[in-house]
């Protein structure tokens, strides 16, 4: 069993066993609900509005090659440096290049699953700076030294209390349990540390091709502060983030608000569009725009799943997923959890290492029914598994499967097999649910019914 | 009409009553019920784990036994959604996608089949208990099965239906997944299990034996008060 495997299955086992998390987990996700399909009927027409997303995405990821070219040299003309990262091994080296140069000390940080997923913050740790995460979520998750929990919501599954806990155990501050108190002891401590910090590094929610500029999206201001204090200012965003056009934003940032909080409009959202230009009172004195490929070309050339780029980090296919609703967002063992998670990262770092992530599904499709860039991402998970054993079957798997077929083809092994398993199966009652029980993995936790005494097929023999 | 009957494996080896319930809803109605003595599964779980090769080599059995059918019943959303929508992917580019192809329209799951080919609500069925429905998830998002279901349990005299929560979230069994990942599967059925008991129904009713399978199995083991049927038996009580 390889390292991803062993832990999702004992992180998932574990966490699906806590009632007390599920519970936690499950009431967030409620209300999550109710709010969004509050929202929804605020567009004329929801489905429309899908179907438009989806083209628009189509559009931008169909033509990657051309609309990136165009984003960067509009950025470039307003005077920023565009990077270009294959892996995420080079966008870490140039990050780090741009820390050295401009003899930084601390960084200060909004929110960047890219920047989870290439293990920025690790990386410019060890190089000796200080890193501060700045949108609340984050900066709790990163004193408790946890990966994000969801996409979204980064410590979802903290209680207030918890979080009281860690702010008095990791910066010695004393409050309340109540959100607003909690809330002004982060405010207060990070205030400073924007005005300390020598970079700010910002992800990004859309880049629009036609302007070159950096669309980001918040609710705490944070974002702002990150971009506005700092002289340089450094924007990590994967390829995937384009949008054609400006206007494409009238349609995608009411959209990521609705799906991914159940707000109308996000708090703030802010146009980045380079540097401090002559003239011009505040922004960076120098901006950088780090593109990241780290194997989304490999998805971009898979016809059958290049529509999982279209993807806009929302988060509702999480908050919808029954597995992700019980296992939690940790248990993944990924940046990206949830059923986009489980489809990209199999294609992303490696299918035979995280194959189990498409097989840990009951393909109940609520995932594609709520994506609001229509990704078939259930389908897709069928399609890695598929995938993955034309790669490499299972030799003992494929014989069970050949012998099933030759029993279930026949009529005669068929009653035969009736028979046999209805003797078979009151013997194995008299272990059921203990270690010699061969259905275990069901009888563990429920009651197996018995072979009818008629099966439909003998009825249909003796009566019709 | 002559209506060729599926019966998925499951339901012939452990839920029998569902596919006598439709084969004497049927004839009441006056239909010709044919069971072809083709393949006792569809392949579905082959294919869901990813074993198309495994999985075609039943399948093929049955698009020969289905071949010519007028119409097809398939006492399952799951299976139906598999000969239906899957059937013609599984053989994309094989010499039977033809026949796939050809089969796909003339295919209904039970409930589908009434109200939307025969165009039935109401078989004269008497019911009197309080029964909270659960949308099987490929009956309901592979085969946009919401409707059906409930207009017809609204015609059953005596029958009180009461929506749960979590009609639409998943049971938690997923075939394979259900013994391949035990305690996320449980975890999935504790939460569908709640929902359905807060509603105070006696019964969980369904289009899906395999889904009932899971609610049932988990119910007993908790000793919750909470019985399970499928909708072809409250249609024939």
């Amino acid at each position: 069993m390889s390292a991803p495997v062993a832990q999702f299955d004992e992180d998932a086992r574990r966490v699906a066993g806590d009632t007390r998390q599920r519970a936690i987990v499950q009431t967030a996700m409620h209300k999550y609900e109710v709010v969004r399909d509050f929202r929804k009927p605020w567009f004329q027409d929801w489905n429309g509005a899908r179907d438009q997303a989806s083209r628009t995405k189509f559009e931008a990821i169909n033509h990657l090659d051309r609309y990136l070219d165009q984003f960067a040299s509009k950025l470039e003309s307003r005077g920023t440096k565009v990077h270009w990262a294959s892996t995420g091994k080079q966008a870490v080296e140039i990050i780090l290049g741009i820390l050295k140069e401009k003899n930084a000390r601390t960084v200060i940080k909004s929110k960047a699953m890219t920047s989870e997923e290439i293990h920025l913050n690790d990386a410019m740790e060890k190089s000796g700076y200080t890193v501060v995460e700045s949108d609340l979520g984050e900066f709790i998750v990163q004193l408790r030294e946890e990966p994000p929990y969801h996409l979204v919501f980064p410590a979802m599954h903290l209680t207030r209390g918890q979080i009281q806990q860690t702010f008095e155990e990791k910066i010695g501050e004393k409050s309340s349990d109540s959100p607003e108190e909690l809330t002004m002891v982060a405010r207060r401590v990070l205030r400073q540390k924007y005005l300390d910090a020598d970079v700010g590094i910002t992800g990004a929610n859309f880049g629009i091709a036609e302007t070159g500029m950096i669309s980001i999206t918040e609710n705490e201001g944070n974002a702002r502060l990150t971009a506005a204090l700092p002289k340089t200012m450094i924007t990590l965003m994967g390829i995937e983030k384009i949008l054609p056009r400006m206007e494409d934003l009238g349609l995608f940032l009411p959209v990521l608000a609705v799906m991914g909080t159940g707000q109308a409009l996000t708090g703030y959202n802010t146009i980045y569009s380079g540097p401090r230009q002559a003239g011009e009172a505040d922004g960076p004195d120098e901006y950088n725009v780090v593109l990241l490929d780290n194997s989304r070309t490999l998805l971009l050339a898979d016809a059958e799943q290049r529509d999982s780029l279209h993807c806009i980090r929302c988060g509702a296919c999480l908050n919808v997923c029954p597995i992700f609703r019980n296992v939690g967002g940790h248990s993944y063992g990924t940046v990206y959890g949830g059923p986009v998670g489980s489809v990209i990262t199999p294609n992303l770092r490696g299918l035979q290492d995280w194959k189990h992530l498409s097989y840990a599904s009951s393909l109940c499709g609520a995932c594609t029914e709520t994506c609001p860039v229509r990704i078939d991402l259930h389908h897709h998970l069928l399609q890695n598994r598929r995938n993955s054993v034309q790669e490499k079957p299972d030799f003992f798997m494929a014989q069970a499967f050949r012998m099933f077929a030759v029993v279930a083809n026949s009529p005669g092994l068929w009653s035969m097999v009736t028979t046999m398993s209805r003797v078979g199966m009151k013997v194995r009652g008299w272990v059921n649910a203990t270690f010699l029980d061969p259905a275990r993995a069901w009888t563990k936790t429920r009651d197996l019914p018995p072979i009818a005494g008629q099966s439909f097929r003998e009825w249909w023999k003796e009566n019709r | 009409m002559k209506i060729t009957l599926f019966v998925p494996c499951f339901v012939d080896l452990m839920f029998p009553k569902a596919a006598i319930s439709a084969v004497k809803i049927f004839e009441k109605l006056g239909h010709k019920v044919v069971v072809p003595e083709g393949p006792a599964c569809c392949g579905q779980p082959a294919f869901n784990t990813g074993y198309l090769e495994e999985s075609r080599a039943i399948a093929e059995k049955v698009l020969v036994s289905l071949k010519g059918a007028e119409a097809v019943v398939i006492v399952s959303g799951s299976c139906g959604a598999m000969i239906k929508n899957f059937y013609p992917q599984l053989f994309e580019g094989t010499p039977l996608e033809a026949d796939a192809r050809e089969l796909a329209p003339k295919c209904f799951e039970f409930s589908s089949f009434l109200v939307r080919k025969l165009g039935v609500t109401d078989l004269g069925a008497t019911f009197p208990h309080k029964v909270t429905f659960h949308d099987g998830c490929h009956g309901l998002r592979e085969l946009d099965n919401k409707l059906p279901p409930r207009q017809l349990l609204q015609k059953v005299r005596g029958l009180e239906l009461i929506e749960m929560d979590a009609a639409e979230t998943c049971c938690g069994f997923g075939g394979t997944f259900s013994t391949k990942f035990p305690a996320i599967s449980t975890a999935m059925g504790e939460v569908k299990c709640e929902s359905s008991f807060k509603t105070g129904a006696e019964y969980v009713v369904s289009c899906d034996s395999s889904c009932l399978m899971q609610i049932d199995g988990l119910a007993r083991k908790k000793g919750m008060n909470l019985k399970t049927l499928h909708l072809a038996e409250v249609l024939a009580a």
